[in-house]
């Protein structure tokens, strides 16, 4: 009996939840709202980030992304019958989307993300095809990909598929509520989070069970934490306005985004609602696992790192006390505090040393339009000075961080800039 | 997207009106654009004067709209100095427009002129570029476009007075490169394309020992004729 009955229920639950996310389809079938719900969906999607070019017309493709096994041209998806998508149906469109092949059944390189977008349904799938379908046509031939043998090879993405691509719908979990599920489904599916927040192996592929376990990003040189670690981006301590905070303006009581972070906030996140925000975070914070153990102390000799740390403090008191605090307390959001602050501590230094090196503004976005910068130091510090700066942040104030040499600091100043 | 930079100008609008009277709160950076642009100020100056790096060019006192059209063109990457490239890179127009406003209503004295280090016939062939142009070989006088006195004119022309030789050597350099293009139709370019590595050398040395007019601000838009059209001066 009790048994059928939380059966009973959770069908229902289920029903609940796909109907949730597929209410808004079904209400709204005209024309006009489908294509604006596709638009806004485009944004969740962030397809603007990767198809638009610098200076570019939206949507024509033609910007260049760098991989390790050389450079991919992201492809023209305005309707133009002739170089764009104007010839394809929705089925071609969903097959895309979903399945990571072109309408002839040709392999698409994953750097396109069909391996998150494969969980978007047929009616999200269906209302970007008809935005995209309503947008200006630009007539501009797709630049041919510059990978080198045998990456030029399609018939190698077969492999990858094979170790790395699940194809399948979002599958919406019974015991949970319905907003964490529309958190879920917009994190992993057209957020496409995992896509960066993953260790990528030499593959560029980001296996299933690593997901949101964080990783270098290849070729940028900048590290895009776990999202499930509280040691890393792990939000379980974080108070839900807190994580909107940082996923809508960009800046927060907690802590700022900086780098390929404040391109997804800037392209895609501000736009997303107020719902659909509580909702990643509400999913964010509850994927966050129990810390694991501190990682094993620094690789410096102690007392090298101690006279590192002397030194720091001397550069911070002088150079970053006035905007960080002399107590890392900063004046939270728009100078973020350093002290308790998780995306310093973290084992990899390489995101503090980075924004030492190259300063930064948090994007300008609605709820924060003038957003206050960091200056760049690269120029104004020593390899010494900048290694000392950064070990003294990560390990002041109860901060848990380790030192870093530095070599670690040089290495870095070649570190693209976009 | 015009929509965002409609109310993002309003809001930028609301807080330029009580800007330097900042209303600080306690346990805020404050309110102004000077804490706003202290990203820049290493580089630049704290009130956009330069600093000692023969690199690192003059902001204050430029028109604005000349200073807005650099602010974009950092930002899309057609113009190209990294680390400002990659600070500009997700800063909304309405943002950089205030930015360029900020500097260009500032006024700090303009240095004084460096000792040349060329000689008296490379300084005389800059003067002769600079004031007359060279009608065969093609280039027009520099004062035609900059300005009698080299000040500049509102709202996209530039004064050259107190940048230093190795900053617009490396700026008229990079137009003839094509790494440093302006909107179309794209004048300067025209104008550096005619000119020599001799004559780049003559005319930035020239320009660096130029004392500072009375009135350093840039004449209003329409005091003379361009002799060709640019893209950045709207007629
Ligand atoms: C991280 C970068 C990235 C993002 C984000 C991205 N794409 Fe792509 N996309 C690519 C690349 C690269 C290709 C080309 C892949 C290839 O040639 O195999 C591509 C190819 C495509 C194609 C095939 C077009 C053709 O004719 O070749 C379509 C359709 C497409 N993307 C749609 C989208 C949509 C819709 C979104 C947003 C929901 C999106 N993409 C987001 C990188 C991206
Ligand atoms: C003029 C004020 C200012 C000064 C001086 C300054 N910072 Fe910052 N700092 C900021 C701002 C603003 C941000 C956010 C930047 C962004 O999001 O790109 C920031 C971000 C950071 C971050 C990333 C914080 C996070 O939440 O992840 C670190 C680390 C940092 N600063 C360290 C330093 C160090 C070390 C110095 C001195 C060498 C310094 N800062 C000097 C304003 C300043
Ligand atoms: C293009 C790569 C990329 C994508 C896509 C991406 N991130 Fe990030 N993310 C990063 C990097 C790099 C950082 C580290 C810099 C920082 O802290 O801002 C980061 C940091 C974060 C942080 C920690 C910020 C802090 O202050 O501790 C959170 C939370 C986060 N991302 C959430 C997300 C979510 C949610 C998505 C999907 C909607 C997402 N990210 C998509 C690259 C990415
Ligand atoms: C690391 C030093 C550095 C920082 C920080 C920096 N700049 Fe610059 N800036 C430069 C250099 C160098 C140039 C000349 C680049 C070139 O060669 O074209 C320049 C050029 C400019 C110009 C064009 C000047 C002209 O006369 O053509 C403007 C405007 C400008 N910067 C504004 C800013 C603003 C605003 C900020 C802060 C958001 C900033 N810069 C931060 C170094 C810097
Ligand atoms: C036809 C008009 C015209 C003439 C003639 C002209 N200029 Fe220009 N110049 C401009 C315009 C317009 C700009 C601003 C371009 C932009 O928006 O980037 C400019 C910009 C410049 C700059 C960049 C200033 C800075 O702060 O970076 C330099 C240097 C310069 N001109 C030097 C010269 C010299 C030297 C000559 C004479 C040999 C000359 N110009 C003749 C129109 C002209």
């Amino acid at each position: 009996m009790g048994s059928r009955l939380s059966i009973t229920l959770l069908s229902i639950k289920l029903l609940a939840l796909a109907a949730a996310l597929t209410t808004a389809a079904q209400a709204q079938d005209k024309t006009g709202d489908v294509i604006a719900r596709g638009e806004y969906l485009a944004r969740a999607g962030d397809c603007t980030a990767c198809h638009t070019a610098a200076e570019g017309r939206l949507f024509a493709g033609g910007r260049p992304m760098p991989t390790p096994f050389g450079t991919i041209y992201t492809s023209n998806i305005t309707p133009d019958p002739e170089t764009g998508i104007g010839k394809w149906s929705a089925d071609d469109f969903y097959r895309t989307m979903h399945n990571g092949r072109f309408p002839d059944g040709g392999l698409i390189y994953p750097a396109m993300p069909f391996a998150s977008y494969t969980k978007v349904t047929r009616a999200d799938s269906d209302a970007i095809f008809a935005y995209l379908r309503s947008i200006q046509p630009v007539n501009q031939k797709n630049k041919p990909h510059e990978l080198r043998f045998p990456y030029d090879n399609r018939q190698l993405i077969l492999g990858w598929r094979t170790l790395f691509f699940r194809e399948g719908e979002f599958k919406p979990d019974p015991t949970k509520s319905a907003e964490w599920n529309r958190g879920a489904y917009l994190v992993e599916g057209l957020g496409h989070c995992g896509m960066c927040h993953s260790p990528i192996n030499a593959l560029g592929g980001t296996s299933q069970s690593d997901a949101f376990k964080g990783g270098l990003i290849p070729m940028q040189n900048w590290y895009a934490p776990s999202l499930t670690s509280n040691r890393e981006a792990g939000l379980g301590d974080w108070s839900i306005k807190d994580i909107t905070d940082l996923l809508q303006t960009g800046v927060s009581a907690r802590g700022v985004v900086y780098g390929p972070m404040a391109e997804v906030v800037h392209n895609s996140l501000q736009y997303l609602s107020d719902e659909d925000t509580k909702a990643m975070a509400v999913y964010l914070k509850g994927i966050s696992e129990p810390s694991p153990p501190p990682p094993a102390s620094s690789a410096l000799p102690t007392t090298e790192s101690s006279l590192l740390i002397s030194l720091g403090k001397t550069v911070y008191d002088k150079n970053c006390a006035s905007c960080h605090g002399t107590q890392g307390e900063g004046k939270p959001p728009h100078w973020p505090p350093l002290a308790n602050n998780q995306s310093i501590e973290m084992q990899s230094a390489v995101n503090p040393i980075r924004m030492v090196l190259n300063g930064g503004y948090p994007p300008g976005t609605k709820g924060n339009p003038m957003p206050y910068g960091m200056p760049p130091f690269a120029g104004l510090l020593s390899d010494n000075e900048i290694a000392a700066v950064v070990s003294y942040i990560r390990t002041a104030w109860g901060n848990r961080g380790t030192p870093v040499s530095a070599r670690e600091a040089n290495e870095l100043r070649s570190a693209p800039l976009n | 997207m015009f929509a965002r930079d409609a109310a993002l100008a309003v809001a930028i609008a609301t807080l330029a009106t009580i800007d330097g009277t900042a209303a600080q709160t306690a346990n805020q950076p404050p309110d102004t654009m000077a804490a706003r642009v202290e990203a820049c100020t290493p580089c630049h100056g704290n009130k956009g004067e330069g600093t000692s790096d023969v690199y690192f060019p003059r902001l204050a006192g430029k028109p604005a709209g000349y200073l807005y059209n650099q602010l974009l063109a950092f930002r899309s990457g057609r113009r190209k100095y990294p680390p400002m490239n990659y600070l500009l890179e997700f800063l909304p127009d309405p943002y950089l427009e205030a930015m360029a406003e900020y500097f260009a209503s500032e006024h700090p004295p303009l240095p004084q002129p460096a000792p040349s280090e060329v000689s008296k016939e490379v300084l005389a062939q800059g003067e002769l570029l600079a004031t007359s142009g060279d009608a065969g070989r093609n280039i027009p006088a520099c004062v035609s476009c900059h300005g009698p006195g080299l000040t500049g004119m509102q709202p996209g022309i530039p004064g050259l007075l107190g940048l230093r030789a190795a900053y617009v050597s490396a700026q008229l350099g990079a137009w003839r490169y094509g790494t440093r293009t302006a909107k179309s139709p794209d004048c300067m370019q025209l104008v550096a394309g005619h000119l020599t590595e001799a004559d780049v050398t003559a005319v930035a040395a020239w320009l660096a020992t130029r004392a500072a007019p009375t009135n350093p601000a840039p004449v209003p838009k329409g005091t003379y004729a361009l002799p060709f059209g640019c893209g950045s001066q709207p007629n």
